[in-house]
């Protein structure tokens, strides 16, 4: 094949390739886009048939009725329990998947059964944390929801960790101990700063899980602590339903969500995969 | 002199607290949502408690015999498995082809695939809250799309006609969830090694040859890794569902955690509620077991 001729077929098979993309794109993103259109159109456009492509203007109508029925602090009350439950994950996750790694802390018998636990469908553990709940009051509390995802997240954390500090020398927390630094103080000033980066994404995902949780929050929560996906399955009627709600609270819940990613972009396949496989 | 280092604690593990109050928190909470559960449901199982009735009183089997005679339990059950047998193909061929079509460098490749994983980030009761606005049968885009392509205006009835139900719940997972195996299958082809492929492309190996006896071998692992997260993710499935039809129409979609959910939170069946999940586990056992042994060799 002349050179030429090639450049000729290469060229055929990047269009052939941008027609597939565009396909693809098309499927996969305007599902989204339409969840944002809903969100700024009028009643009007809404229930309009043949259905509005494109909202008349970005009118900002639907998220205004949100927080003036107060019904965006689910979104808060999302943050709340998502955020503080990764502190707490990411914090003893951090510290046992260290136990884990560097000291081989019960064998590979502790490290399997960690990640066992990732595996049990919510649906097994959330009745009897139901009961127990009721029983100790701590229903519709946040600080129920936060202990509860954390422990949800805890072997995501540990697991991802581990394989994170398993990768870090051990010759520099070795050294730290040869110049007088207690075991404490090599995890607090020699670790810690190494596995930063790890230990970031490994948070932020963790985030998303318990920002996504629906089961647990409808479960475990009444009025107070309601979190943003419970709220949106509020908006479903019999008959109808609050479309402008569903969509501006639903727009809500996502955009953080986005923002991570794309923000993130190089942490994704290590963090979506549980640190299944390496990427 | 000596140092209180590593060494020093494996040759002496036993007389060394260390380790152990590190892992201690973590194993605590984890034992609370992980080791409670599956002795109270134990214990529960064999009762006849339900939330009006404090029977504890011991049964025998007698929750776990009923079980067997529960016709909507292994419906729900079948339901659960249909939707995994048709969308876990699915997701693995449609996302190999994408991961396949963007592997080569093209220009704009990083933001194609930052913009085709946004799905997989979602909250499922959005995904879910989203289709049903698309499939909506009056003001939804998708049956004014099918009038245009049939040529007569179409009101199908999507997340609510028997025929149509399976297709809706399979649509909404197969789009939040095939992206998820499209960046698992792309980072794995990418680490391919490409010597061997270069060698095989010398000696004219076809770009089918190639990747039928060089790259799918070498991405095999990654791929059942891939394929179990989902299927366990699959057979607990409760959101999507929940949000596109809650189940219905009638019991038509009722799912394994749908079901149960019902039991424990609707009819407050406590002891029936813990022998099915007792019934869940046992059946995910062997897949759980298969789970963690191949992720931990993949690492």
């Amino acid at each position: 094949m002349s050179s030429a001729a090639r450049r000729r077929r290469h060229a055929r098979t990047q269009t052939a390739r941008y027609a597939g993309i565009a396909v693809l794109l098309m499927f996969f993103l305007f599902p989204i886009y339409w969840l944002f259109a809903i969100s700024f159109k009028t009643a009007d456009e809404i229930f309009a048939s043949p259905p509005v492509w494109v909202p008349g203007s970005l009118q900002l109508g639907n998220y205004f009725v949100l927080f003036k029925d107060g019904d965006a602090f689910t979104v808060w009350n999302s943050l709340v329990t998502a955020g503080l439950s990764t502190v707490l994950a990411t914090m003893i996750g951090g510290v046992c998947a260290y136990s884990l790694a560097r000291y081989r802390t019960g064998g590979n018998a502790l490290a399997s059964w960690v990640l066992s636990q990732r595996m049990v469908p919510p649906i097994v553990v959330v009745f009897p944390i139901f009961l127990l709940y009721v029983a100790f009051g701590w229903i519709d509390s946040y600080g129920g929801l936060i202990l509860l995802y954390a422990a949800f997240n805890l072997p995501y954390v540990i697991w991802v960790m581990r394989g994170y500090i398993q990768d870090i020398p051990v010759e520099l927390e070795e050294a730290a101990l040869v110049d007088g630094c207690t075991r404490l103080q090599v995890l607090w000033k020699v670790v810690l700063p190494l596995a930063r980066g790890g230990l970031f994404a490994t948070a932020v995902f963790a985030f998303v899980f318990a920002w996504n949780d629906f089961l647990f929050a409808l479960v475990l929560t009444r009025t107070e602590v309601t979190t943003f996906p419970v709220q949106v399955t509020h908006y479903f009627g019999g008959q109808s339903n609050f479309w402008a709600k569903i969509a501006a609270m639903s727009v809500l819940g996502t955009l953080p969500v986005f923002v991570i990613v794309v923000a993130l972009q190089r942490f994704l396949v290590r963090g979506i995969s549980m640190g299944a496989v390496k990427g | 002199m000596t140092h209180p280092g590593y060494a020093a604690a494996r040759k002496r593990p036993k007389r060394d607290f260390f380790p152990v109050v590190l892992v201690g928190p973590a194993i605590f909470l984890l034992l609370l949502v992980g080791l409670f559960p599956l002795i109270y449901s134990i214990v529960v199982s064999f009762q006849g408690l339900t939330m009006t009735d404090e029977d504890t009183s011991f049964q025998g089997f007698a929750n776990y015999a009923q079980l067997f005679h529960d016709s909507r339990l292994w419906e729900s059950i079948l339901h659960t498995v249909i939707i995994t047998v048709v969308a876990l193909p699915l997701e693995v061929l449609l996302g190999l082809g994408m991961a396949l079509l963007l592997l080569d460098p093209i220009r704009g490749r990083q933001a194609f695939v930052a913009l085709l994983v946004l799905p997989t980030m979602i909250s499922p009761v959005v995904a879910g809250a989203t289709w049903r606005l698309l499939f909506d049968h009056h003001f939804g885009p998708i049956n004014e799309v099918l009038g245009w392509i049939t040529g007569h205006e179409q009101a199908l009835l999507w997340v609510v006609m028997p025929d149509l139900v399976y297709p809706s719940i399979l649509i909404c997972e197969i789009w939040q969830w095939t992206p998820f195996m499209f960046l698992l299958l792309l980072a794995a082809l990418t680490g391919v090694d490409r010597s061997a492929v270069e060698a095989a492309e010398i000696d004219g190996a076809t770009y089918w040859q190639k990747l039928w006896h060089i790259e799918l071998p070498a991405i095999q692992p990654v791929m059942i890794v891939a394929v179990l997260i989902r299927a366990l993710d699959l057979a607990r499935v409760f959101d999507v569902v929940w949000a596109l039809t809650k189940g219905g129409p009638g019991t038509m979609t009722e799912t394994v955690s749908i079901y149960a959910y019902i039991q424990g939170f609707q009819q407050f069946e406590t002891s029936y509620t813990a022998a099915i999940a007792f019934l869940i586990i046992a059946l995910l056992s062997v897949l759980m077991t298969a789970a963690v042994r191949k992720v931990e060799f993949v690492r």
